[in-house]
């Protein structure tokens, strides 16, 4: 390539950009419309994936609280304690084993019941009632039959002094917390793909629009030999802009719904939309979202305008005349 | 058919060239015309509308294509002329309209700016060339004018500029006078004559008779497709 050709290749590239931001506020109306759609698809996006995040996260913390507790009798030697760990050890299910002691779990009670009285003086040091207790903590809370069978075990069943204590409650609990988290992801996916829809068909009439608006021009340009790229490529540009505005305005919205948030109430009560997590993680991950925010937005853009052009500027092989047939039907 | 020698030497050549809108009609816009143009000729096409000027015009600029015959303009044959080389041949091409179509919110500079904006010219070159053509054309002093601003004759001339700024070799004028008054119709002959004089082949078409019968070149003449004439410094006939 040569160096003139190399210098016009450029200079034609710098003016569809320039063409592209013009013609951006030429339909300033126009854009409006095509990127506030845009701006709630992003926004949904953005949601759903701090969301999911967040929930996940919530779940994890969740199946992190729960073990199964075995109560040891009192009198057990070393020895049993330490084959009955071992046994717990070479289950597959199992995470983490805890051994809290008879003292360590005076110990803890005290520290957990400090300010009631009356029950510190229920125990003493002389006459400790708590067992001994191994703390499982199992990979899958919902596959506890393995480790179930293991303690139902005869010879396993006379070292403990209680039944043992499964966390059965707190299981129901994250199997529905589970499906509920379900069926919001599939509904936001399903809004997602909708509103992506309704942007890329309003950018799409947003162009055939433009293209309407501008059909002399357009049609002047193709008779002074204006390639198709050129022609084509502001429109592209323009939509593409759409989406980077989208993207900004989309994180500031987020944004600012996070500060709004932090100043109007305390968000550690709310359970499972633990909101600070959600604000630390959007915080933590900005920039990845921002550039998904943009790369998102842009693809919309671009593609739609890809298709409208293509179908509107008709640079097909039978008719070298623009629009003959759109002009007399428009 | 044709030695490469004529292709080369000839600037517009048209072989048995017919063209038929409707395909269920027999009617032809042009029936079985031929024609040669060599280059710098000051050519004349005219005919009364629907004589068929328009069509011939049409497939010169490749806008529409011939059903049957054979058109090579420049040393570029129609038949072998891909779609997306179309625009590479609009450039080779200066082409001037009866409604000048020029851009109404673009100034007499920018729509002469305009075609070399289109082709990758830097803006360097264009501040240098535009003001050129537009002396050429008489039209230096009203570049920042729009066209609303300004006569029939003088967007005319704004046209021809942007025609004739990229250089063609040929340039093609549909019925350029259509619209004027006589004054500022010979105004626009006048630059036509002069581009013609640097060495651009004209092609021009028109049924002003008083131009024809004035300039003295030589006239082809059409009537319900088929030419009819075709003489040097000829007057109009019809």
């Amino acid at each position: 390539m040569s160096r003139q050709t190399r210098g016009r290749k450029f200079t034609t590239i710098m003016r569809i950009f320039k063409t592209g931001f013009i013609n951006f506020f030429r339909n300033f109306s126009l854009s409006v419309a095509a990127t506030a759609v845009m701006v709630v698809t992003l926004t949904i996006v953005l949601f759903f994936v701090i969301a999911n995040a967040t929930f996940n996260h919530s779940i994890q913390e969740i199946n992190d609280k729960i073990n199964v507790s075995v109560y040891l009798k009192d009198n057990i030697s070393e020895d049993k304690k330490e084959g009955l760990m071992q046994d717990l050890r070479s289950l597959s299910n199992v995470k983490e084993l805890k051994y809290v002691s008879k003292e360590d779990a005076l110990k803890q009670y005290r520290e957990d019941n400090k300010d009631n009285l009356e029950l510190l003086l229920a125990v003493s040091q002389t006459d400790n009632p708590l067992p001994a207790t191994i703390q499982i903590k199992p990979k899958d809370p919902s596959r506890n039959e393995e480790i179930k069978t293991v303690l139902e075990r005869s010879d396993i069943k006379e070292l403990q002094s209680d039944e043992t204590s499964y966390s059965g409650d707190r299981k129901e609990a994250i199997d529905k917390i589970s499906t509920a988290t379900t069926f919001f992801k599939k509904a936001v996916f399903v809004s997602v793909v909708v509103f992506a829809f309704i942007s890329m068909l309003i950018i799409f009439n947003t162009i055939q629009m433009a293209i309407f608006n501008r059909r002399d021009e357009l049609r002047i340009m193709r008779l002074l030999g204006a390639s198709t790229w050129f022609i084509r490529g502001p429109f592209i540009v323009e939509t593409m802009f759409y989406g980077v505005v989208s993207a900004v305005l989309s994180i500031v919205i987020c944004n600012a719904l996070f500060v709004v948030q932090e100043q109007a109430f305390d968000s550690s009560t709310l359970g499972l939309l633990d909101i600070t997590y959600a604000n630390q993680y959007f915080a933590d991950n900005f920039f990845i979202f921002f550039g998904m925010q943009l790369l998102f937005g842009m693809s919309i853009g671009a593609i739609s305008a890809l298709i409208a052009t293509k179908r509107f500027l008709r640079f097909s092989n039978k008719s070298h005349i623009l629009w003959r047939k759109r002009q007399q039907t428009l | 058919m044709y030695s490469k020698f004529a292709i080369i030497v000839l600037m517009i050549l048209l072989d048995r060239v017919s063209k038929v809108y409707n395909k269920n009609s027999t009617e032809a816009a042009i029936s079985r015309i031929s024609l040669h143009v060599e280059p710098k000729e000051f050519v004349i096409v005219v005919g009364q509308s629907g004589a068929g000027k328009s069509t011939l015009f049409k497939l010169l600029t490749r806008e529409e294509k011939p059903t049957s015959g054979k058109i090579i303009v420049g040393g570029i044959d129609y038949e072998n002329l891909k779609d997306k080389d179309i625009p590479k041949l609009r450039r080779k091409i200066g082409v001037v309209f009866q409604d000048f179509k020029l851009l109404p919110n673009k100034t007499v500079f920018e729509n002469v700016a305009f075609a070399l904006e289109i082709v990758g010219v830097s803006n360097r070159e264009i501040k240098h060339t535009v003001p050129k053509v537009l002396s050429i054309v008489g039209l230096k002093s009203k570049e920042d004018r729009y066209p609303r601003e300004l006569s029939g004759g003088e967007r005319q001339r704004v046209a021809i500029a942007r025609a004739i700024v990229r250089q063609p070799k040929i340039l093609i004028a549909d019925e350029p006078t259509g619209n004027l008054d006589p004054k500022h119709a010979w105004d626009v002959i006048r630059v036509l004559e002069r581009i013609n004089k640097f060495g651009t082949t004209v092609m021009l078409t028109t049924h002003n008779q008083e131009i024809v019968n004035k300039l003295k070149r030589r006239v082809i003449t059409i009537k319900d497709g088929k030419i009819v004439s075709d003489k040097a410094n000829a007057s109009y006939e019809v």
